[in-house]
């Protein structure tokens, strides 16, 4: 199973958990399987034509899947997707 | 036994000398037989002014050294010190007695020079106490004297002078970077202080651009403090990170970071960035055209449920610390060149788990912004994008 490092702003939606394992052979399906388990996470990874939001970035392990081929990048049992969302604050 | 001003005549007698006016000449001519012009007086004389472009080495050491300088001893050498008589002898010795095979000395020395009006050059130095106080910059290899007077040289602009900025500022100042440029319009709050350090207690409700500025002067008097007393808008951020050599973004919402964003695309401004929440921090550089921008990383902002930033939000009060201080860093390894910056990088630190990860962030060929000519980037486009206002102000 994948891991998929959470953020702070999605870590509400997960129980407060930081990582959470999910099965799943590409992208898509991995945050699928994530979005199943923890619904509250859906709408803020997924559009509502299925697609990732353009405000979440995803990486597998270090590269971003948008450079790969999206939500159909296959996902290795020892890969780590990393949810980004932009963070502002400075104070 | 003859006296030394008769010795310094029979010598002079020997040795060529040239008119100061020869060596203008020369070098006005762009120097096109590469002749080497030696100064030859004692350090605090070179230090003081020499002819532009000499070598030193002093008379006491010119045997030991001259090879260091002139390795070819069939090379042009023009000799000068104070008056040309230190430089008569030292002619002497590298003709007679080292064989170089075309030496002369400048008659009158650099007093004779000067006196036909040309220009000397006045190295730049530091002082006693600047030696002191940045020996151990000047010890490391990487920076040395020659690095220390890029940190003073420096223009570093900082944005914010809270969480991010207070730490930035502190080691900026200590490493003595001659300017920091700080734009903040709030004043500082009791609720400040358990991470804005570079505030006090006694201080609360001063500006916090007065506040930051005495005590970056109770640190290093070296370092001028440009007050920005301001909130960064479209009107006023051209002309406020223009006269800066780096941007250190330490901004609380995110239409002032896409504003800040486009503004340094289109001026070539690098952005040493960061942000924090909670226990979790974010850092990179974005270096105009040689990495992506703030827009290839984040083309658009998150949603209001997901920029908790727009409104007060709670964060561990080390964390801004340790973010700041990674910036102030690579603020310090641009400004010398030296190192890998955090260029087309994303580093993520999480407190709680003490975990760093770093990211790549590549740019993107279709950026709205940094895919085009800085110039054609106009005042309007800049910091636009959909609706965020009313989006922030939902976010309470």
């Amino acid at each position: 199973m994948a891991t998929i490092k959470i953020p702070p702003v999605l870590r509400p939606s997960t129980s407060g958990e930081k990582e959470v394992s999910a099965e799943g052979a590409d992208v898509g399906t991995v945050l699928r399987a994530l979005a199943e388990a923890h619904p509250q996470t859906e709408s803020q990874l997924f559009g509502a034509d299925g697609d990732l939001n353009r405000y979440v970035n995803v990486y597998l392990n270090d590269e971003d899947v948008r450079v790969l081929e999206g939500l159909d990048t296959s996902v290795g049992e020892t890969d780590t997707l990393v949810i980004l969302p932009a963070m502002a604050g400075g104070r | 036994m003859e006296s030394g001003a008769e010795l310094i005549r029979k010598i002079k007698e020997q040795i060529e000398e040239v008119d100061p006016r020869d060596v203008h000449e020369l070098q006005q001519n762009g120097n096109g037989n590469g002749a080497v012009i030696v100064d030859v007086r004692e350090q605090h004389e070179f230090e003081a002014a020499h002819l532009p472009g000499a070598v030193h080495v002093p008379r006491g050491y010119l045997e030991s050294r001259i090879e260091g300088s002139v390795a070819d001893r069939s090379k042009r050498v023009i000799l000068y010190c104070a008056t040309g008589q230190r430089s008569a002898l030292a002619a002497h010795t590298l003709k007679d007695l080292l064989g170089y095979e075309d030496v002369a000395s400048m008659r009158g020395g650099i007093t004779l020079w000067k006196d036909r009006g040309y220009d000397v050059e006045v190295p730049r130095a530091l002082s006693p106490e600047q030696r002191e106080r940045y020996s151990r910059h000047i010890l490391i290899p990487e920076i040395g004297l020659e690095g220390q007077m890029k940190l003073l040289d420096a223009k570093v602009l900082l944005l914010g002078a809270g969480g991010l900025g207070s730490p930035a500022a502190l080691y900026l100042a200590a490493a003595g970077v001659g300017t920091l440029g700080i734009v903040d319009d709030d004043t500082v709050d009791l609720s400040n202080l358990q991470r804005q350090v570079i505030h006090t207690t006694g201080r609360v409700g001063e500006p916090k651009v007065d506040s930051a500025a005495e005590t970056i002067a109770d640190i290093n008097p070296d370092v001028e403090v440009v007050k920005h007393q301001v909130r960064l808008d479209s009107s006023n951020v051209v002309e406020l990170i223009e006269p800066y050599d780096i941007v250190v973004d330490g901004l609380d919402n995110f239409p002032t970071r896409y504003l800040l964003n486009d503004a340094s695309v289109r001026l070539r401004k690098p952005v040493v960035s960061a942000s924090i929440l909670g226990f979790d921090g974010q850092l990179s550089v974005f270096k105009p055209y040689e990495g992506p921008c703030y827009r290839c990383l984040y083309p658009v902002p998150p949603p209001a449920e997901l920029a908790p930033s727009c409104g007060a939000n709670g964060v561990i009060g080390v964390l801004p610390g340790t973010m700041g201080l990674l910036q102030a860093t690579e603020v310090v390894k641009l400004i010398l060149g030296e190192g890998e910056p955090l260029v087309g990088r994303l580093l993520l630190y999480e407190a709680l788990g003490a975990t760093f990860t770093e990211l790549k962030v590549r740019r993107d060929p279709q950026c709205p912004i940094c895919s085009r000519d800085p110039e054609s980037i106009t005042d309007e486009e800049m910091g636009v994008f959909p609706d965020y206002e009313a989006f922030c102000a939902a976010a309470g």
